[in-house]
């Protein structure tokens, strides 16, 4: 059982073993509620008594000044922080930790997220004092071993990109989406150009329209045809020399590999614009395509996606840039640079470079990220990130073949195409019309089973979407026993739909009123 | 199959036998002949664990960290003690490697994390609303430049040179997708020039900001700077006041929310996360009442389930890129969730007592070392503004360049002086931004006095001055 | 509101608008199509009051938990009323979207635009 059933001891669950439907679990009453869903939630503040204390300050052993601070400089009201001791601290975050799913625990198929395994070996490496306890400021001479990492890091992305000019300064992948078109304008101006507008698909995530209204230009969307790609006749009478960019990814949000993708770039290009790769998608193709050599000038990566930089419950994450010759001198400051000299490589960080955008942030980036990921590459290498694009598209078609089978199929079926490449999209209408359940209620339902859903309601195109990515670190018992529990879910609900209906039962809360709390929001803790 | 992936022969039989294909090469037949890679990647081959291992200590160790040397560096990150509870919670599965809680019936810990981080940075800046995070302190500067934009949609930045160089370089790289023009107020005896502040910000100034204490570790009056700035508001009321704040010494210097300033931001690093060269950390964010449906990112509310039971759920997410898309209040979707759980996890261990131990202990330790530096020979304070943590000197030497053998001399002798202000100040060519935290005691400032002394006599001998001290 | 309703003496715009003419004044709203597809309105972004308004344009906001509408005008002018009480019960959108929920009153610049409204069954006409 997941831990979110009705077990104390935490137990998980083996996949390989057929569950006992969940329905006499059902309904719950306070008395028959779990111990989860029993405890008193309670946060910090409202733990604690006066004068209990975890740190102890060490002594003041200098001679003591009342003439330092002039007081109207002074706080005059001390922030109301928690006074407990470090063992209720402790016990408060880890019984905390416990009301939380995780992909260490169990399945995490969210589509356009790529929650693949996250290898333990990165945290042992990250936490070495010589990249932990290293200064961002400290001279190059003495952070040899931190630059010559990145340098590698760099020119690793860039192989896998098919771009050579790397960038990991833009901290997350909206980040490095935001470089992308500060990069794509310092281009144009440079040539003297004033474009306005930048193309987007209609199946582009939120973060695409978002970074293009923050970089000055204005949204024009793109049609998707009926093959899932971009509708190519839309394209031509869109693609104008008032286009600064066109952004895609490829696959795309639908799990499709657009197989015009050339004719695309070749369009951009005409009109002088620049094609920029959203790398969300990346896993899908390692070893097997480059978004360089599809014709992409801009690429942004996600380091917590296709490099294994854990998620957080919301980051870190990192998102390095690399782009085309003709886009380097527009770089973010500073780049790192090797010589190489009699006693062996020196690397560098120059700042000041004439025509780079400047800087997005503080300091060369989330060297966090960098180290985990470039212990990922060593790790794995040449043919460890082609067998994981191989094993990712294979996972996917796989359980894609497993809910296409009667039962769960004509219920959900695949909403563009007959394969897919490393997720895929089931349009959930049909389930709506024919069980009288949503997407909604079977996400809900699915986490009684002990299995986190996947995306629901993206991509837009998709009426009831459901998107699917199974990641290559799971196994083909992990897909079968995820296909069962839709299988199981789904006759549930032709016999009641009520269950999906008011699931889950299991978790340590219910289904939350999210419409109360964006009326009349408590963003704190009120203070006795 | 590597370590990560599990497909055995038999495995692959099935699943393609189910699939109805017959390898492999199948699935990724969409691609074009043309743009199909045709060759492994050029990378090497892969490594054991082991050896990726010994590759990994062996570029640490080339490496000079705050564990292999005294370091008085920072310059905008600080070498703060990070107390052991911090690296176990962090370690935990169910903190490390979740997603996003996008389904809030399993992610009552994560979701939690973030209502008590949003109110311990609210009560530390005074100010009401707060958000999950940002990336770090120079995005936050920049992402309080957007919303001023969206909130009162005028085009002028009116910054003081007292924010830190990367703080100041993100705001002119993001104004220019923002369509504004930033003006920069200088520095006078080492706060902002009260009188260019005032002159500066006219009834098209969307927001004006300072940084506190600023980069030359000088405290600001920030209620001055404030006020000053609405009374310049020729439109009434709309120009954003934003702080840029060092969190840790906030125990004793006035809140943001005490000096009238709209939004406050800062570098969340020293709030328990490690150096790790520049990040990740977190940025902070917080402001009035009144800004809280123009804030970026993620924000946690408090509600109930459908039994009465107190729960935690994203919320106002209509602010946010996945929902209201162009019209965003940003682009932010991952954050910094783990940085920011390390952040509240931190200030309760320091707690409500803790914190203001800490700030005045910082106090007293920093105006010691700067007694004790500028009473050397060759060494005299660059300002003499009340300072909590970080202090600047000019050093009598030739140039910024001097000041870095100097640095270097220090460095030979396992002391880390500072950071060489020249760098990114061209009226302070021989500064030395000196820093403080509970870890240096006074031992160890006697220690750098002594070490720098020597390299600064050094220096002098090796190449003297033109006599006039910088 | 549990069951749709359009009545009949109110006039209808084609992105799910109501207008109720009172000689040059007339009072917007948006109809039972537009809460039910929005789902529990949970915040109302009003216009200020002086400001004008063009029919065809987007003059607000309105939020649902998952979604973000613009509401449209079905007339022009400038707006001498807005609904206040939105701000504490923005569900009377919902509730009431023809009574309580009503969201502004518009002193109308053109008249002759209320010719090109829809009649109660034609709206209703372009739902199917």
């Amino acid at each position: 059982m997941s831990p979110h059933t009705i077990d104390e001891n935490h137990l998980h669950a083996d996949p390989g073993i057929e569950h006992e439907p969940l329905h006499h679990a059902v309904p719950i009453s306070a008395a028959g509620a779990t111990p989860m869903q029993r405890a008193k939630v309670e946060t910090i503040f409202e733990k604690g008594a006066a004068g209990r204390r975890a740190f102890q300050c060490p002594a003041t052993d200098v001679p003591v000044r009342d003439d330092l601070l002039p007081e109207h400089l002074r706080r005059r009201e001390q922030p109301r922080l928690p006074q407990v001791s470090e063992p209720e601290l402790v016990r408060h975050y880890v019984n905390l930790s416990k009301r939380n799913f995780d992909l260490d625990s169990g399945f995490y198929p969210l589509g356009s997220c790529t929650m693949k395994h996250n290898p333990r070996l990165h945290e042992r490496v990250t936490a070495l004092p010589g990249h932990a306890r290293l200064h961002p400021l400290q001279d190059p001479s003495r952070a040899q071993g931190a630059l010559e990492l990145m340098h590698n890091l760099e020119r690793a992305l860039g192989e896998v990109a098919g771009l050579p000019h790397v960038s990991l300064q833009p901290s997350a992948g909206s980040h490095g989406e935001l470089a992308g078109l500060l990069l794509t304008r310092a281009y144009h101006e440079d040539r003297g150009e004033h474009r306005h507008k930048i193309l987007t698909p209609d199946t582009a995530h939120g973060t695409n329209p978002a970074t293009v209204t923050m970089a000055g230009y204005e949204v024009v969307k793109v049609g998707t045809n009926d093959d899932g790609g971009v509708d190519i006749e839309d394209l031509k009478t869109k693609i104008t020399d008032d286009i600064a960019c066109l952004m895609l990814t490829n696959p795309n949000t639908l799990g499709i590999f657009d197989p015009n993708i050339q004719e695309i770039a070749k369009l951009v290009h005409s009109v002088g614009a620049t094609l920029y790769y959203d790398g969300a998608n990346l896993n899908a193709v390692m070893g097997r395509t480059r978004p360089g050599d599809m014709g992409f000038d801009i690429v942004h990566y996600n380091l917590h996606k296709t490099f294994t930089q854990p998620h957080g419950g919301g980051g870190p994450g990192s998102g390095p840039i690399a782009v085309s010759d003709r886009i380097s001198p527009y770089l973010p400051s500073p780049v790192i640079t090797r010589r190489d000299t009699a006693e062996g490589p020196v690397f560098d960080l120059v700042e000041d470079r004439e025509k780079s955008i400047g800087k997005l942030r503080g300091f060369q980036g989330n060297y966090g990220c960098f180290v985990r990921s470039y212990a990922y590459i060593c790790s794995l290498g040449s043919e460890g990130l082609q067998d994981a694009s191989e094993t990712a598209v294979l996972n996917a078609n796989y359980l894609l073949a497993r809910l296409k089978r009667e039962g769960i199929g004509e219920y959900l079926p695949l909403a563009f195409g007959e394969r897919c490449m490393h997720e895929f999209v089931l349009d959930g209408s049909v389930m709506k019309k024919e069980l009288g359940i949503r997407t909604l209620d079977l996400a809900k339902r699915l986490l009684d089973h002990g299995f986190h859903p996947p995306t629901v309601y993206f991509p837009l195109l998709v009426d009831e979407a459901l998107l699917v990515e199974p990641t290559e670190t799971e196994t083909k018992e992990t897909l079968d026993a995820f296909a069962d529990a839709i299988a199981a879910i789904l006759r549930e609900a032709k016999d009641d739909p009520e269950i999906a209906r008011n699931a889950p039962y299991t978790t340590p809360v219910r289904r939350l009123d999210e419409a109360g709390a964006a009326k009349r929001p408590v963003i704190r803790q009120a203070m006795a | 199959m590597t370590q990560y992936t599990a497909t055995t022969p038999d495995d692959l039989r099935e699943m393609l036998e189910e699939i109805g294909v017959a390898s492999i090469d199948d699935l990724f037949a969409p691609i074009p002949e043309a743009v199909r890679l045709g060759r492994p990647l050029d990378l090497p081959a892969g490594q054991t664990e082991q050896d990726v291992y010994g590759h990994l200590l062996d570029l640490a160790r080339r490496n000079v960290s705050a564990e292999d040397e005294l370091t008085f560096l920072g310059a905008g990150m600080y070498d703060h003690y990070v107390p052991a509870v911090i690296d176990m919670l962090l370690g935990r599965s169910e903190f490390l490697t979740p997603y996003t809680p996008y389904q809030p019936e399993i992610s009552q810990g994560g979701l939690q994390v973030m209502f008590e981080y949003q109110t311990a940075i609210s009560e530390l800046t005074g100010l009401p609303v707060s958000n999950a995070s940002v990336y770090e302190g120079p995005s936050a500067v920049g992402a309080a430049a957007y919303l001023a934009k969206l909130a009162n949609g005028r085009k002028r930045l009116v910054v003081s040179a007292g924010l830190h160089p990367h703080s100041r370089q993100t705001v002119e790289t993001l104004a220019v997708g923002y369509g504004m023009e930033v003006v920069e107020v200088p520095l006078a005896g080492g706060v902002t020039d009260a009188a260019a502040w005032a002159e500066a910000i006219d009834g098209d100034t969307a927001a004006a900001f300072f940084q506190q204490p600023n980069f030359l570790g000088a405290i600001e009056d920030a209620a001055a700077l404030s006020a000053a700035a609405k009374a310049e508001d020729a439109g009434g009321d709309k120009l954003v006041v934003v702080g840029s704040y060092d969190p840790i010494p906030l125990g004793v210097l006035a809140s943001p929310g005490e000096c009238g300033v709209d939004v406050a931001v800062g570098e969340g690093q020293t709030l328990g996360n490690r150096l790790d060269f520049g990040g990740p950390s977190f940025g902070f964010f917080a402001a009035t009442e009144a800004y809280i449906r123009r804030m970026p990112g993620r924000i946690a509310g408090e509600t109930k389930d459908v039994d009465g039971r107190r729960g935690f759920v994203l919320t106002l997410q209509t602010r946010e890129q996945h929902i209201r898309r162009e019209k965003a209040t940003s682009n932010i979707c991952t954050s910094q969730a783990l940085n920011a759980l390390a952040g509240v996890v931190y200030l309760s261990w320091l707690g409500r007592d803790g914190l203001v131990e800490l700030g005045e202990l910082l106090l007293q330790r920093t105006a010691y070392a700067r007694d004790a530096l500028t009473a050397l020979d060759g060494v005299s304070a660059l300002h003499d503004q009340p300072v909590v943590r970080e202090f600047a000197v000019t050093l009598d030497v030739d140039g910024v360049d001097g000041v870095k053998r100097v640095i270097d001399r220090c460095a030979a002798a396992g002391v880390n002086p500072g950071f060489a202000l020249g760098r990114v100040y061209d009226e302070h060519p021989t500064g030395l931004l000196v820093a403080i935290t509970e870890q240096r005691t006074k031992a160890h400032i006697d220690r750098l006095a002594l070490i720098l002394e020597a390299a600064v006599a050094a220096e002098r001998a090796a190449a003297p001055t033109s006599g006039a001290t910088a | 509101m549990a069951d749709a309703s359009y009545p009949e003496e109110l006039l209808y715009y084609a992105e799910h608008d109501w207008a109720k003419i009172d000689g040059d004044v007339a009072t917007f709203g948006v109809t039972w199509f537009a809460q039910d597809a929005l789902g529990e309105v949970v915040f109302f972004d009003p216009p200020a009051v002086g400001s004008t308004v063009t029919r065809g344009e987007a003059y607000a906001e309105v939020e649902s938990v998952k979604a973000v509408s613009d509401v449209y005008a079905p007339l022009s002018g400038e707006i001498v009323e807005v609904n206040e009480e939105l701000g504490d019960t923005p569900d009377a959108i919902n509730e009431d979207p023809y009574g309580a929920g009503w969201m502004v009153k518009v002193r109308l610049s053109d008249p002759s635009e209320v010719d090109g409204l829809l009649a109660r069954d034609a709206y209703v006409a372009t739902l199917s």
